[in-house]
């Protein structure tokens, strides 16, 4: 694929994300100024692949006075570097050109955070690994040497591997001891209690025994151990990061820019935070309000879908209220913030999904169940070990020897990689195939779920509008040089079937009506029937009449396209006994006719943020798990509330962060997307049954005095590796659904 | 049993030198973009030569 290829896609161009159509901030309350050097962070969002990088940043660094640009692919961070006079807003249109979204962030503290705690966790794993590897050299040639090797030399070889284990486990086993420490002052047990308590013992009775000269020591189990569960630990603290790095999103909605207009009419850009009750503020074409405001100046159509799914543009005059999440299509507008950002419908929505996490951390994962089982089990048969051995006239020594073999043997390793290296296998599955999860737990959750909700606009049918019946190739030509210079939906529909050409010359528009401009000569008309004077008899938002002088006006009709496989889709659901219903913000008109073509009898139109809810928490006391699909701001709540929810990629950023995974090239992703989450789910009972089982061997063997420490080192990396080569099993499974 | 005297610490010293590397590359960040790291080999830097490109590859 060369350079210029790519070149001419909107967006990634593996297909992965989807292309995002630019909408338009300032972002110069951003700039930080570093050592005489403008910096500036952006989110990306739709760059998923190696050209993505490059397009974007050959693209920034073109620009004059650049230094630096550097993407992350992995969280979509854009890290500019600039000096001399250019300006933020040029940066941005550079990147939104070629079809990502963008938007500028702050500095963020919890996203450093985290990435600080991922680093710090790899750190740990790299020096017990390091202690692991060079242990286990010398236990290697200890447990070569029975019978042979002589009492000092293995003396010698045990104080090498203590020494080696010491600073290891100090080092790398703070992640255990502080949050095991940090549980215990507050009275309560949890997984790192009883992994540190076998971590100390293990090591403390390794040195006793190596000062004794005795046989066994367990630094090599103790470290082995601490590798392990730092793997799990590492995968689980990723996969996490991930999670927050999408609902970082819907504060970086709130970061936007708003222009303010100063008390002198001068238009300055400000971040939507500062923004109180009463400010002016000026909203330009292809501006989306942060805020709720009421319209004091200028006459245009407006795109409301995100907000409530309405698929037509309205028209939007002074009085009339706006809320957050509105685009302005056509004319600059000036109104009044009713409200601080906090205040506004986007911060409701944010408390309602504050609400719906909280309802849904209450979800407790098959790992945490299982745990809660498994730690009191080891702790009684480590326990009942020693003291069986001490009544039966052992040594306190040697039954002690016991109980803590006992204790490494049966220690979680397999339990802690069971479910984080399933969720990673099978979210990586998923990536491959454009779905991207959001929290491990999500996968767990949509294999219960039983009942499927769907929203109409832009999830089942296109979102925008599509011209419909045969128009003549002239007319369409001629209308589509006027339609060029608008940004309104019906026209970019005329645009799309027509293709690229020229603007008709001296083009305007008049919000509400129409455009009008000179066509080949001669003056021409676009806009609704009034506006060509056409006596339709009705007025219909949804088409559009063209006329030029001396020739019949033209009727262009629209139609939301539902998406190709979405009829194969919920077919293919509904026989796999999903409960499938629409509900919608829509007119009753346009669902019913979605609804019949899909053949789905339960459907619901003109619903409100509310009645969504509303609708999911009648579901949900009827005992069903409800998965919600949707993309508008207006389904933020339910996403928020149902038990699993999907969002498509090119759904509202705020929709993005509720849900708990983001799917794109269409919805034949969901079917895939629920059989791979059944699939994990069954490898991740299959990794418990298997961790279960192995004690069953495991502890008799360590209970009547038989687990040396290489019968240990064996059995718990074996175990380990089987449950990890099990989770690879998922790439290879058919889709079941 | 003499070489074990300078064998041991052969082989600590050369898993402590990839510590040590590992330590250094992780913090210096070559960790943070897994992703991207494996797509920038796919990055084409090549550009169109410049005007004045025969003085460079031809000889």
């Amino acid at each position: 694929m060369s350079l210029l290829d790519t070149n001419m896609v909107a967006g990634c161009p593996s297909g992965l994300a989807p292309s995002e159509a630019p909408s338009l901030s300032d972002p110069s309350a951003f700039v930080r100024r570093v050592d005489g050097q403008n910096r500036l962070s952006l989110t990306v969002r739709g760059a998923k692949c190696g050209a993505c990088i490059n397009r974007i940043e050959s693209a920034v660094k073109t620009l004059p006075g650049m230094e630096s640009a550097r993407l992350n692919l992995s969280t979509g961070d854009l890290e500019v570097g600039w000096r001399g006079s250019l300006k933020a807003p040029i940066i941005v249109a550079a990147v939104a050109e070629l079809g990502y979204g963008v938007s500028p962030r702050d500095q963020d503290q919890g996203a450093s955070d985290e990435q600080r705690e991922e680093r710090s966790l790899l750190i740990a794993l790299g020096v017990a690994g390091f202690a692991m590897a060079n242990i286990m050299l010398l236990s290697v040639s200890i447990w070569a040497g029975v019978g042979e090797m002589g009492e000092t030399t293995r003396t010698m070889l045990h104080g090498i591997s203590g020494v080696i284990a010491l600073p290891a486990i100090i080092f790398s086993g703070r992640v255990f001891f502080v949050s095991a420490w940090n549980v215990l002052k507050r009275g309560h047990a949890n997984m790192d209690v009883p992994i540190s308590l076998a971590l100390v013992i293990a090591f403390c009775v390794s040195v006793s025994e190596t000062l004794r000269g005795g046989a066994d020591a367990y630094f090599d189990a103790s470290v082995m151990l601490l590798f392990f569960l730092l793997i799990g630990r590492f995968l689980d603290a990723r996969v996490r990061r991930k999670a927050h790095a999408s609902a970082r999103d819907l504060a970086a909605m709130a970061h936007r820019t708003v222009m303010r207009l100063g008390p002198n009419g001068k238009a300055s850009s400000v971040r939507a935070s500062e923004i109180s009750p009463g400010d002016q503020i000026l909203l330009a074409p292809g501006e989306r309000a942060v805020v709720d405001i009421q319209i004091d100046r200028g006459i245009s159509d407006i795109d409301e879908s995100l907000v409530t799914g309405e698929s037509l543009a309205r028209r939007a005059i002074p009085g009339m209220h706006l809320l957050a999440g509105t685009v302005n299509l056509s004319q600059p507008l000036t109104g009044t913030a009713l409200a601080a950002a906090s205040d506004s419908l986007l911060a409701d929505i944010a408390r309602m999904l504050e609400a719906g996490e909280q309802r849904r951390s209450t979800y407790r994962r098959i790992a945490d169940r299982a745990v809660s089982l498994y730690v009191p089990f080891v702790h009684t048969s480590a326990l009942l070990a020693f003291i069986g051995w001490l009544l039966a006239g052992m040594g306190v020594n040697e039954a002690l020897l016991i109980g803590v073999s006992t204790l490494i043997i049966t220690c979680p390793c397999a339990l802690a990689l069971a479910a984080p290296v399933t969720q990673v296998v099978a979210a990586g599955r998923l990536f491959r195939s454009g779905t991207f999860l959001k929290s491990g737990d999500a996968l767990e959750r949509i294999a219960q779920c039983d009942y499927i909700i769907f929203d109409k606009t832009g999830t089942l049918t296109l979102g925008t509008p599509k011209l419909s019946g045969q128009i003549s190739p002239e007319a369409l030509q001629a209308a589509a040089e006027l339609a060029r210079a608008s940004r309104h939906p019906l026209s970019r529909a005329i645009v799309e079937a027509a293709g690229a050409g020229p603007v008709a010359s001296d083009a305007r528009e008049f919000a509400g009506l129409g455009l009008e401009g000179i066509v080949h000569g001669a003056p021409a008309r676009l806009g609704s029937a009034e506006w060509v004077s056409v006596d339709s008899g009705q007025s219909d938002r949804s088409s559009l009449w063209f006329s030029q002088a001396g020739k019949t006006p033209v009727h262009f009709q629209f139609q939301d396209h539902v998406l190709n496989d979405v009829a194969t889709t919920i077919g293919r659901l509904q026989k796999a006994g999903y409960g499938v219903e629409i509900v919608s913000g829509d007119r009753s008109e346009t669902v019913e006719s979605v609804a019949q073509t899909l053949k789905v009898d339960h459907w619901s139109a003109a619903a409100s943020p509310r009645d969504k809810v509303n609708r999911l928490e009648e579901l949900q006391a009827q005992g069903h798990k409800v998965l919600m699909v949707g993309d508008g701001l207006n389904d933020a709540g339910a996403l928020a509330l149902a038990h699993a929810s999907l969002a498509p990629g090119g759904a509202m950023d705020v929709s993005q962060s509720a849900s708990d995974a983001i799917y794109s090239g269409g919805l034949a992703a969901l079917p895939r997307l629920i059989s791979v989450a059944k699939q994990a789910r069954s490898v991740m009972i299959e990794n418990f049954a298997f961790a279960a089982a192995y004690n069953v061997i495991a502890v008799p063997i360590a209970i009547t005095g038989h687990a040396t420490p290489l019968v240990a080192a064996v059995a718990m990396s074996a175990s380990s590796i089987l449950v990890s080569l099990n989770a690879l099993r998922l790439n290879a499974m058919r889709e079941t659904l | 049993m003499a070489g074990l005297i300078f064998l041991i610490p052969i082989a600590l010293g050369m898993g402590l030198v990839g510590l040590v590397a590992f330590l250094w590359a992780a913090r210096s960040g070559q960790f943070d973009d897994p992703d991207g790291a494996a797509n920038r080999i796919l990055v084409d830097e090549d550009r169109p030569l410049p005007d004045n490109g025969e003085q460079g590859l031809e000889k």
